[in-house]
């Protein structure tokens, strides 16, 4: 019996078929799989990856010239002279250090390509007659791109924990506020921070999803993205602009450091959390809102 | 063949049609009108040729029926149920060529169909291998499946478009141009295949610039023009609809032009050693018996069955060609 002959028995009578009730994750698996195979999202990582062992390396090197304290102070906090002390002070200060572009640059990528990219191939027209459905559809790739900035954010902290221990000596670290907690604990913080910057990043998600449905351009939607993150952290520096700052999805990025303070300072934290799912929800929306209605003429 | 729930046929009044469309029409946002009150019946377990030159059309309406794009007005039923609004239900039944095979370039051509099959929400995951080498098979592309699809010709890519539209079994296949880049052994397959399929009871909806290729596999068509639908019906009364021209082979043209003229037949063209004309009333014997009294050297006098190309010329009055 030839294959063909299988697929002609299996059902040509019967009519409408049933959903098979694991069908979403089965979707939600093949777009994860399919992201995480391409060369390109391998390619972001790796860049990400490279940041904490170009600072590891850096902070080495002028520390063993004998030049003492580091100069500059790299993105915000102050983390970056503890890491001599304490290698897992590189995992603070390469999340510190990636958040405020790399990052959300790749979580751009990824979302602006997320709708776009699919119509620019003309995949989209045979995912949606398939039928994958443009609500489920679009949810995957929601759930698809938030996947990635936690594994993205993990990247950047599994890599710079790696470098910190080689490079420098771990234990026992001291809070920001002073305190002496003990290296399990730093640990545990550090996951957590891991965790907030993967969730600072959600808003930014939600709105290269948004840009990625309103053109058939890949390449495009990741430009406008990336474009609107440059331009709103210029606009975040500028004194003027005051009234409107606390509105930006990256005001607050900074805030995980106050997760090294003891007690913890939660107000800011959660100010960013609050920003992140007013993004995430209004982008959101417009995102389907749009999509719903969107003649797939590619 | 299965009947159609009572129900579902008392809606419209094209019992057993797999595709009833009424007034459908289509306006893009820069204002072109793509298709314009389009009213198509397609019989179920008919091979539909949905035939039109270039921009005429097709694709929009295909694109319509699969729910792609929204009407600006008119309605559309694809197996008996209102689309886009039960794309659920219908689509899983539908394979679907859309204006060539779109792929993932970075997987490959078996990585593709898993993807696709992934979609369909109806797709059993536990046969999804199984059904995805049997598609693979069936278009021939079974030693090329490991390789990516980046790296296919273009006659495989189309091969790859055609298996992810067998993925399940269908009860209509909606085909855009198929035989797009095919060489002559693949598009001898595709029509085979397309026989094949419509032998198992699948409606085929293929559209084409092609007339012969319809002419070949249809068993119905209908004619699309700037928008517009010419005609309709099966393929036999469409080329019956125009009368074949009588062909008379001489050296002696002149004389044969002079001798058809008297015996009543009309428009009479004459070309190199060939005149031809529309054939009059009368029994063609005593019209070829005049001619060798006539004393005209007749090297082949017959009818030539029209064709649907003389179809579509005789309707629309003009060639085969794009309007802008
Ligand atoms: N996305 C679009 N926006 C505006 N106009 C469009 C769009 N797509 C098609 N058209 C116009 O609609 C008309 C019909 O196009 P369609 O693609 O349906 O033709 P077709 O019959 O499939 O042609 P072909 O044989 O070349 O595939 C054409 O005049 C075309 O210019
Ligand atoms: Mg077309």
């Amino acid at each position: 019996m030839s294959q063909a002959e299988v697929v002609r028995r299996t059902g040509a009578t019967e009519g409408a078929r049933k959903t098979s009730p694991l069908w979403t994750f089965g979707l939600l698996r093949s777009e994860l799989l399919t992201t995480f195979r391409r060369w390109r999202t391998l390619a972001l990582l790796a860049v990400l990856a490279a940041v904490p062992i170009l600072v590891g390396i850096a902070v080495k090197i002028e520390t063993s010239d004998g030049a003492g304290g580091p100069g500059g102070g790299g993105g915000g906090p102050a983390f970056i002279s503890q890491i001599t002390n304490n290698g897992l002070f590189l995992v603070f200060t390469a999340l510190a250090a990636t958040l405020p572009f790399f990052l959300p640059m790749a979580i751009g990528v990824i979302a602006g390509d997320a709708i776009a990219g699919e119509a620019n191939a003309g995949t989209l027209r045979y995912l949606l007659v398939a039928p994958a459905g443009r609500s489920r559809l679009l949810l995957t790739k929601y759930a698809t791109t938030m996947a990635f900035c936690l594994v993205a954010t993990l990247v950047v902290a599994v890599s710079a924990l790696t470098v910190g221990a080689l490079l420098f000596p771990l234990g026992d670290l001291t809070t920001i506020s002073g305190t002496r907690i003990s290296f399990a604990e730093g640990l545990l913080r550090a996951l957590l921070i891991a965790l907030v910057v993967a969730a600072s990043l959600i808003g930014v998600a939600a709105l290269g999803l948004f840009v990625s449905t309103l053109t058939n351009s890949g390449i495009a939607a990741m430009a406008t993205t990336v474009g609107l993150l440059i331009t709103v952290q210029i606009l975040d520096q500028i004194p003027q602009l005051h009234a409107i700052q606390p509105y930006f999805f990256s005001h607050y990025w900074l805030s995980f450091a106050d997760l090294m303070r003891d007690p913890v300072y939660w107000d800011e934290l959660v100010k960013n959390l609050g920003i992140q799912a007013l993004y995430a929800g209004a982008f959101g929306s417009a995102a389907w809102a749009r999509f719903m209605a969107k003649d797939i003429t590619a | 063949m299965e009947e159609l729930p009572a129900a579902e046929a008392d809606e419209h009044d094209s019992v057993g049609a797999v595709i009833a469309t009424r007034a459908l029409t289509k306006r893009y946002r820069g204002g072109q009108l793509a298709v314009d009150g389009l009213d198509l019946t397609v019989p179920e377990g008919s091979v539909f040729g949905f035939l039109g030159p270039n921009g005429s059309g097709k694709t929009t309406t295909i694109r319509m029926l699969m729910g792609l794009i929204d009407p600006t007005s008119g309605t559309a039923r694809v197996l008996g149920q209102p689309m886009p609004r039960a794309a659920r239900a219908v689509l899983p039944q539908v394979g679907a060529l859309i204006e060539g095979p779109a792929l993932y370039g970075f997987l490959s051509g078996r990585d593709n169909l898993l993807r696709y099959d992934a979609a369909d929400p109806t797709a059993d995951p536990r046969t999804r291998r199984t059904r995805v080498a049997a598609a693979l098979d069936r278009v021939g592309l079974t030693a090329a499946a490991g390789k990516k699809a980046r790296a296919y010709s273009l006659g495989m890519k189309q091969r790859l478009g055609l298996a992810a539209a067998l993925l399940q079994p269908r009860r209509l296949l909606v085909l855009d141009e198929p035989t797009n880049g095919l060489d002559p052994q693949g598009m001898r397959e595709i029509r085979s295949l397309i026989r094949e399929l419509a032998a198992e009871g699948t409606t085929v909806f293929l559209s084409s610039h092609l007339l012969d290729e319809i002419e070949q596999v249809c068993t119905h068509a209908a004619v699309m023009a700037q928008g517009r639908l010419i005609t309709q019906g099966a393929v036999a009364e469409l080329a019956a609809g125009t009368r074949g021209r009588l062909v008379v082979t001489t050296p002696d043209t002149g004389d044969a032009a002079r001798v058809l003229k008297e015996q009543g037949a009309g428009d009479v063209v004459i070309t190199d050693d060939r005149v031809t004309a529309e054939p009059p009333e009368r029994d063609l014997a005593d019209v070829n018996a005049a001619l060798v009294r006539a004393g005209v050297r007749v090297r082949g006098f017959g009818v030539e069955r029209a064709s649907l190309e003389d179809a579509f010329v005789a309707l629309t009055g003009e060639g085969f060609d794009v309007a802008g």
